[in-house]
This record gives C-alpha cells, sequence and structure tokens, in this order.
C-alpha cells in the first residue's frame, strides 16, 4: 500500500532548530507535503514560518533532524548544492520586495535560468519566448523591459509568481505573498498562481485563515510546532 | 559570466553613486601618473641639459659645483684655470673640440657667459640637438651679445637693442659696464635648457669690459681710465671649458691626465655621471611628491569602500532575492569584489587617459613654459605598476564590503527586512 504513494516533495523528520543554544524556535516531530498538492500552512506571525522555510529551502540546517527536499537529504548535501538545489528545483515567492530592482522585468523573470543550466534545460522554447510567454499569461507583456521600480506593487508580485514559476521548478513556495495586496487583488493573484503551477508541490504560507479554501490542505505551524506550545 | 553581468548592471543602476566614484579614483590615478610623468620629463629634461660633451674641466674642487656653474649658471666657479692650461688641452691629440667657459658677469640676474664661436658649434643637448639661431648671428665681434630665447622674450629685447651688463652674478648688482654697452646681434632658438636663460658673449669682449680694472674693481673715482685699445686686449683665465673626445675610450686616459695635469690643479667631470649623481639628491622631493600622490589615491580607494559598504544596508533585500534564486553565498561575495574591481579599473584607465590627453593637449605649451621635453615620455613600467597596484588595492579594499555582504546573505538568509 506506501509504495503505491509517490514520495512527499518534502519531509522533515524531528527537526529542532535554534539560533541561539538556548531556545529552540522550531521543534517539529514530522512535516510532510504531498508531491503535486498544494498546501497551505498557517502561522501567525513570529512563529518561526520564515525559519521554517529556510530549513525546507535550504538556507539554514537543522542542528537536530532530517530535511528531505525533492528526495534529497539537506542536513547531508554540501552548503552549495543546498544552493543548486534550491536555484534549479524551487521557486520562492517573498512576502514583498522580490525583485532585484537594477535588472528589467523580463531580467527578474529569467533569473534563476541564468543561474542554473537545468533548470533552463526544462524549457524547450528560447528562453526570451518563455519569460514572454509567462509575462503574457501574467498579463505583464507590456512592461518587460521596464525598471521593476515603474511597477505597482500587484505587478511586481506577479512577476514574482513569473520568475518562481519559469523552467518548472518542482516545488514553489510562497511566504505571505498576497499581504500587501488588498482583498481583490489577492484573489487574482491565487487564481493566476494556481494556473501556472503545472503540478508543482506549493507550499503556502500566511497568518491570513481566510485563505485556506484555496488549497488541498491546511497545516498549522503552531500545532506542528513543539517549541510554540 | 553572469555574476560579471549582475555586478554591471547593479553599477549602472546606481549611476551617480558609481559615476563619483569612478571620478574620485580617476583623479587620484591622474594625481599619481600625472606626477610620474612630469618626474619623468623632468629627468630627461635635466639629463638632456647637455649631451656628447665627454668632461667639463675647471679648477680644482668638486664635481657638482663645477656642474653648476659651468651648465647651469648656478653659484661661482671656486677658481679660474690658465689660459694657458687650456690651450694645452685644447690641442690635445685625443681631444676633438673644447669650449672656453668664463662667468661672472650678469644680466638683470641672467648669467653672462664668455665663450667662442665652438659653443656654437659644438654644444649639444638632448640627444644631438645642437644651437640654432632664431635671429641674427652668433657673437664675434667685441661688444656682440646673443641672446637666450627666453631673455629676449622676457625683457622684450630685439636685434640691434644696446644694453648694460653688471658685473658679478647677483640680480642686484651694485658695478655695471655703463662704458661698454653690447648690441644684441642675435637670438638663440628655444632650447628649453638654462642656455635660454644666459647671454653669451665673446672672451674678448669680456675682457674688454674690465678693461683698466685691477683685482676685480674698476679704476678709482678720478682715476684715469685707459682707453680701449683692442689690440691689447687677451685672455688670460677662463673659469671653466667642456670638452669633446675624439673616441670615447680615451675620456678616462684624458680625466686622468687633467687630473694629474702638475702645471696646475684641476679637476674633471663626466656631465652624465655628475648629473645622475645631482638627480639623485634632487629626487627626494619627488618621492615626496609621490607619496603625497599615493596617500590621495589611498582617500580615493577609501572613498570607494564608503560608497560600497554604505549601500550594503539597503542592498539586503536584494541579497536575500539572490540567495533565494539560488546563488551560492561565495557568487554574492563575487559580485561585491567585481564592483568594486571594475570601479578600480574604470577609474584607473579614465585617470591614465586623461594624463596622456591633457599631457598631449598642452605637451608645447609645457615644453616652451617649463622646459619638459613631455614628448619624450611614453608609457613607463611604473605607470603600469600604478594601475596593477590600484586594481589589486581596489580589489582588496573591496573584499570588505563582499565579505559584510556574504556575512548579511548568511545571517539573514531569506529573512532580509
Amino acid at each position: 500500500m506506501t509504495e503505491a504513494v509517490p514520495p512527499p516533495a518534502v519531509e522533515l523528520t524531528d527537526v529542532r532548530f535554534s539560533y541561539t543554544s538556548s531556545k529552540p524556535i522550531l521543534s517539529i516531530e514530522s512535516l510532510i507535503l504531498p508531491a503535486g498538492l498544494r498546501t497551505f500552512l498557517h502561522g501567525p506571525s513570529g512563529s518561526g514560518k520564515t525559519t521554517l522555510l529556510s530549513l525546507i529551502s535550504g538556507i539554514l540546517t537543522p542542528q537536530q533532524g532530517g530535511v528531505q527536499v525533492l528526495g534529497q537529504q539537506l542536513t547531508k548535501l554540501s552548503p552549495g548544492k543546498r544552493d543548486t538545489l534550491r536555484g534549479s528545483s524551487i521557486g520562492y515567492i517573498f512576502q514583498t520586495f522580490n525583485l532585484i530592482p537594477y535588472l528589467t522585468v523580463a531580467e527578474n523573470i529569467s533569473i534563476p535560468c541564468r543561474f542554473h543550466p537545468e533548470r533552463r534545460a526544462r524549457i524547450a522554447s528560447p528562453l526570451g519566448e518563455e519569460v514572454a510567454r509567462l509575462a503574457k499569461r501574467l498579463d505583464l507583456d507590456a512592461h518587460l523591459d521596464a525598471p521593476v521600480t515603474r511597477l505597482s506593487t500587484g505587478q511586481q508580485q506577479r512577476v514574482a509568481i513569473a520568475r518562481a514559476v519559469i523552467g518548472s521548478p518542482a516545488l514553489i513556495i510562497a511566504d505571505e505573498p498576497t499581504s500587501s495586496l488588498d482583498t481583490d487583488r489577492r484573489d487574482d493573484f491565487l487564481t493566476l498562481l494556481d494556473e501556472v503551477l503545472q503540478g508543482a508541490t506549493l507550499l503556502f504560507v500566511s497568518h491570513d485563515l481566510s485563505l485556506a479554501s484555496h488549497f488541498d490542505q491546511t497545516l498549522s505551524l503552531r500545532s506542528l510546532n513543539g517549541a510554540a506550545q | 559570466m553572469t555574476i560579471l553581468w549582475l555586478a554591471l548592471r547593479s553599477l549602472r543602476a546606481r549611476t551617480l553613486a558609481t559615476s563619483l566614484t569612478v571620478f574620485s579614483i580617476a583623479l587620484s590615478v591622474m594625481l599619481l601618473v600625472g606626477v610620474d610623468r612630469l618626474r619623468s620629463a623632468t629627468q630627461a629634461g635635466f639629463s638632456g641639459t647637455i649631451s656628447h660633451t665627454d668632461l667639463i674641466v675647471g679648477a680644482r674642487g668638486g664635481g657638482l659645483p663645477l656642474l653648476l656653474s659651468s651648465v647651469f649658471h648656478i653659484g661661482a666657479a671656486s677658481n679660474n684655470i690658465k689660459w694657458e692650461s687650456y690651450q694645452h688641452f685644447a690641442h690635445h691629440r685625443a681631444v676633438a673640440w673644447t669650449i672656453p667657459i668664463s662667468i661672472g658677469d650678469s644680466y638683470r640676474g641672467f648669467p653672462v657667459i664668455a665663450t667662442d664661436d665652438n659653443f656654437y658649434q659644438h654644444y649639444q643637448f638632448r640627444g644631438g640637438h645642437g644651437l640654432s639661431l632664431a635671429e641674427g648671428h652668433q657673437s664675434h665681434e667685441l661688444f656682440d651679445v646673443t641672446l637666450g630665447a627666453t631673455i629676449a622674450k622676457q625683457r622684450g629685447l630685439k636685434l640691434g637693442d644696446k644694453i648694460v651688463l653688471a658685473h658679478g652674478i647677483e640680480e642686484k648688482s651694485i658695478l655695471d659696464h655703463a662704458n661698454t654697452p653690447f648690441t644684441v646681434v642675435g637670438i638663440l632658438a628655444q632650447t628649453a635648457t638654462p642656455v635660454d636663460r644666459s647671454l653669451y658673449i665673446t672672451l674678448l669682449g669680456e675682457e674688454a669690459m674690465h678693461f683698466g680694472w685691477s683685482g676685480g674693481t674698476p679704476p678709482a673715482i678720478g682715476e684715469e681710465v685707459p682707453k680701449l685699445d683692442p689690440s691689447k686686449l687677451q685672455v688670460d683665465e677662463i673659469t671653466s671649458f667642456m670638452l669633446g673626445a675624439k673616441s670615447r675610450v680615451s675620456t678616462l686616459y684624458l680625466q686622468r691626465e687633467i687630473d694629474t695635469y702638475k702645471p696646475e690643479p684641476l679637476t674633471s667631470i663626466i656631465p652624465a655621471y655628475t648629473l645622475q649623481e645631482l638627480w639623485s639628491l634632487l629626487d627626494y622631493a619627488d618621492t615626496a611628491l609621490s607619496l603625497v600622490s599615493a596617500a590621495v589615491l589611498v582617500v580615493g580607494l577609501l572613498a570607494m569602500l564608503i560608497a560600497l559598504y554604505t549601500a550594503l544596508n539597503e542592498r539586503r533585500r536584494e541579497i536575500a532575492v539572490l540567495r533565494a534564486v539560488g546563488l551560492h553565498a561565495y557568487q554574492i561575495f563575487l559580485l561585491f569584489v567585481l564592483e568594486s574591481t571594475f570601479i578600480a579599473a574604470i577609474g584607473t584607465t579614465l585617470g591614465i587617459a586623461a594624463v596622456y590627453a591633457l599631457l598631449f593637449a598642452l605637451r608645447t605649451t609645457i615644453e616652451t613654459h617649463f622646459g619638459l621635453p613631455i614628448a619624450q615620455v611614453g608609457l613607463s613600467p611604473r605607470v603600469e605598476l600604478y594601475a596593477a597596484a590600484t586594481l589589486i588595492s581596489a580589489a582588496i579594499l573591496g573584499l570588505i564590503p563582499a565579505f559584510g555582504a556574504y556575512r548579511n546573505s548568511l545571517v539573514d538568509g531569506l529573512n532580509a527586512r
């Protein structure tokens, strides 16, 4: 029976992490993100959401426990290999200030592919065409050569979606991406994100429980995190 | 390659800050290289003051005072040498030519040199350049005077003007030779050497000025001044003479023979060596100037460091985004090192280019006004060394903000605010 289930995209086991030796920020016995599912992770501000995302994306490593991402045990990888895994297989969307200020919209979208040939290789068409296709899909095609500073917050967040999904990474992590948007824009954002996911696993983190209905499963960081209880 | 692209885009986005930093480095490099090039020009001009002269001979004394008095016309000679001694060596079989020099009079602070036709024929400077007359002819007659180019220009003298020379080499002389005015018969072409600042008369002309004098003083008031009889004039002593040997090999033999000349104690110097000795004394000033310019360069580089370091905090978000798209921490480090190196590279290139453009544009002015042969000064290993040192220093200084960025990337992770 267990053999029929595909391996989870992310699996944390007995993870303990602390910035200082005294008090752990995170203590998670088990967290599983099934591959291809859209997971909503709810947690109030300061509950360690960003720390958890840093662990999953391989920026931080736990003092104890295992973090398996897309079949790779991160604790066994060198920092360089973790960076490569993040760049080639994970798309990341921040809450705000997602973009490199000195690059154009098109350059911001294509930047993961410039640094990671593996991600570039997953695109069949020329990179420019793929950027244009995504931009059109996200209604950004009029701004491709514009400096990102001229965009509205909503447009900037759409550029962030395009950058996260270009080259079809298997895991998309979104860290409070809608908190700077009003309600209408927020729903548009979620719809667009859904449309461009192409079967990738999504981990969407927010403090706003009203969004939970858009997702396949909902987890609460407070109940997962032993250190917060 | 992608990091380089990123570094260039980042610098271009901060155009004002980048240009100001580039400008400050360009100015510092300009100063450093400019001082160095002018130093080379000064050295070339200095050592080119006299050339193709194998020996300078004067009364027994130091080599430097002899060089200073006979070539630069600075200071007085320790003693004179007898006309017979001069004649002995002038007719020596190893000697090709000689230029007698007699100094001791002046015109408004400019030295008056008594010499003969050999001076116009054999004096050479800066390699093989000989003297030529811009106007008129060289001094032949008793009261003829030929002017250096600078004097003619500064005093507004022209051919046919009569001038009164003063006794002694001080600018404010109390004795002048009002009885024996000289007529300007020639003006020498510009040489950018001390020749431009001297006046040339004949040896007998000098004797004529001092006719009736005894022991260096003129006839007292009331004392009968003998009437000048040119046929009775004769040269008894000169101050020094320059000498060209028939072959370079014989120079050392000649020098030895002169230094051990029995009838009169003499000193001979090889001008090139003594010039070198003099230059090494003057070089201290140059070293001080170079140190000041180097200090300015350090300030320029520090300005770059400050500009890059203060931007570091504003760039924490950017670093977090770059980390999120998979840049390694060392690539963040590299990005910042490349930025500082690139700023220094543009600054250095602009600075060096500006120096050469300025020197090229101003070469005629500098040569005319300061006598520095700019045209002879090309690129030198020292300039390349300065360029390399600037780039390496910039790269090393760039490590400081780079390390800051690297540390931020590790501390902040994806959590920069």
